[in-house]
């Protein structure tokens, strides 16, 4: 697979806030790409160079073979990008909205008419052309913001925390639409998120802390090298699980008890095959990768946590 | 080109949809409007007739003619600056919305966004002044018609004129302006002291004489004068000729400002459509040199 996006040694500082430092990383083309961190990280800093909102100190981005100093146009024709809220006019209807960027696209007359008829189609808003954008419920509104990023068939797909606040229900719709293009069309999903299990879901995730990319992998990569697996016993005794001589926690009704990695845990099953009747081996999770890279839960970033060692990178 | 049509439709659109923006845009003239319908038309009234010798007869036609047009010119030269204002606060309501990093992901040029805002906003001050000009017309026509064709064609240019300075003047004041919070200090110290600066509250001959030549540097004080000119020269005229002693009349103008001053010299129409003019075009040049310095900044 081809690099869609390569970032390499880019800085970008505020005054005395050093923002972006050094960070380096490249994005497959087709592949869901998840750019992890608290707020203040410098995730939106990166983006914002990406999209050419922000200049850059240093270093160099090069977004679908074009560097960004010199073909910032059509780096923005590849781009569609969703932001945290919504920034579409309020007061016009969902249609003049959407006439009125596709226009900036080039995109007019029985052009915009087909294309809209797709996206409608694609993320079911068919019914709501002629509301006013302020008058819609946030699931609405976050539909018509992708329909907005979609329009001109970007090759990626930045997404900005989409899914903050949205209802199940509207989660769900995002991610199959993000699916199906991404198996359909191919196209490359740019991601950052506060939901784990959003992330688990990536093909590369890239952990920034305090501008600086802590940890970087897949999410399997991270999860091995950042947390250890977990056995948890069903109809077991707390004597057996003491006899594992391994932490454990008691759950509802089985015992939890965590393990360096599946090797310790398969030596385990051998050696206390009596134990084992009844019996689930999981990987540790997002959050905890998170948690033990960086020393920060997210959403809940706290400057204690700097006191804590997790600097893994 | 077809973006930047794209653009000025948007723009346009949204300021009328946008009920705060514009009805925010018409609190000044609507206020000019009240305080003349309450009090301030009956005060030019009762000063005309106690100007005038009982012995002269002026018809009421006349009166009428002289109070509408000074009115109408008032609230002409108000609605040219600061409805402009008003809607020119797009520009920094997108700042504060998003909608302006919204646009900029789209490959568009800093120039043309530039130029969206102050067409646009060019246009919907228009459009407002258009309605106003038609109402005046309808007015004066019903009180006291003492307008020429060529008055009208000029009272037409003088709210063009205006407009492309209250445009261009907000362009440059809201170029610098990025939070709601300024958007409203802004807004508010416009539309208040703007109808006392221009003389459309009281005439300017009745300011200290220290804030008459303060007032006589600010360059919107010429367009007032010209629609004040333009718009009560007929009903003058007719005084002149058929009333009132030359003398008396000039007496007249200076009061209701259709004779400035600067530095006791006396400014002619042409000197005044200068004035406007070269203040139009640096103004421009002002926002043009801040859209390149600020791209250069980003650079």
């Amino acid at each position: 697979m081809n690099n869609i996006i390569e970032i390499s040694h880019l800085c970008k500082s505020f005054g005395d806030v050093k923002a972006v430092q050094d960070v380096s990383f490249k994005v497959k083309k087709g592949e869901l790409f998840a750019f992890l961190g608290v707020n203040g990280a410098g995730k939106s800093t990166t983006i914002s160079i990406m999209c050419g909102q922000l200049a850059k100190d240093k270093g160099d981005v090069v977004i679908n073979g074009k560097n960004i100093n010199h073909n910032m146009d059509e780096i923005k024709n590849s781009l569609g990008v969703v932001f945290q809220n919504t920034v579409l006019d309020k007061s016009l209807s969902v249609k003049d909205n959407l006439k009125s960027r596709a226009s900036l696209y080039g995109i007019t007359g029985k052009a915009f008419e087909k294309r809209l008829k797709e996206v409608a189609k694609l993320l079911d808003f068919q019914g709501l052309l002629k509301r006013t954008v302020g008058k819609l419920s946030g699931g609405q509104r976050r539909r018509i913001d992708i329909a907005r990023a979609l329009f001109h068939k970007p090759e990626i797909l930045i997404l900005d925390e989409p899914t903050t606040g949205l209802d199940p229900q509207t989660r769900r719709i995002m991610w199959d639409v993000v699916t199906k293009l991404r198996k359909e069309e191919n196209m490359t999903v740019f991601l950052t998120t506060h939901y784990m299990e959003e992330a688990s879901e990536a093909d590369y995730v890239v952990i920034l802390d305090s501008g600086k990319i802590s940890a970087e992998g897949t999410p399997l990569e991270l999860k091995n090298a950042y947390t250890g697996d977990f056995i948890t016993l069903y109809g077991a005794t707390e004597e057996d699980a003491k006899t594992l001589s391994l932490p454990y926690e008691k759950i509802r009704d089985a015992y939890r008890v965590a393990v360096p990695n599946t090797e310790t845990a398969t030596k385990l099953i051998v050696k206390y095959p009596s134990i084992f009747t009844d019996y689930e081996i999981t990987k540790g999770k997002m959050d905890d990768v998170f948690l033990s890279v960086t020393g920060k839960t997210l959403g809940t970033a706290s400057s204690d946590s700097e006191k804590r060692e997790g600097k893994k990178k | 080109m077809s973006k930047l049509m794209s653009l000025v439709q948007r723009n346009t659109k949204v300021f009328f949809k946008d009920k705060g923006m514009f009805f925010t845009s018409l609190i000044t003239p609507l206020i000019l409007l009240l305080l003349f319908v309450t009090f301030l038309g009956n005060v030019y009234r009762d000063s005309f007739a106690m100007c005038t010798p009982k012995e002269i007869d002026v018809p009421d036609t006349i009166i009428e003619g002289f109070v509408g047009g000074w009115l109408f010119s008032s609230l002409l030269a108000v609605c040219c600056v600061t409805v402009a204002f008003c809607s020119n606060m797009l520009m920094v309501q997108d700042k504060v919305t998003g909608a302006r990093t919204d646009l900029t992901m789209a490959p568009l040029k800093k120039s043309t966004l530039a130029f969206g805002y102050y067409i646009s906003t060019a246009l919907t001050t228009l459009i407002i002044c258009t309605v106003a000009v038609v109402a005046c017309i309808i007015y004066l026509s019903q009180v006291g018609w003492y307008l020429s064709a060529q008055d009208v064609l000029l009272v037409c240019l003088d709210v063009f004129l205006l407009t492309m300075f209250g445009t261009a003047l907000s362009s440059v004041v809201n170029s610098f302006l990025s939070t709601q919070g300024q958007i409203s200090a802004v807004g508010t110290i416009v539309s208040a002291a703007y109808g006392f600066i221009c003389g459309a509250y009281m005439p300017i001959s009745q300011f200290s004489e220290g804030i008459q030549t303060f007032i006589s540097f600010l360059p919107g004080t010429y367009g007032t004068a010209l629609l004040h000119n333009h718009l009560m020269g007929g009903a003058m005229q007719e005084l002149k000729d058929n009333y009132f002693p030359s003398e008396v009349v000039e007496q007249m103008k200076d009061s209701f400002d259709s004779n400035l001053y600067f530095f006791d010299n006396k400014v002619s129409i042409p000197q005044m459509y200068c004035v406007l003019v070269g203040s139009v075009v640096i103004l421009i040049g002002a926002y043009i040199l801040i859209n390149v310095l600020k791209g250069r900044k980003k650079k």
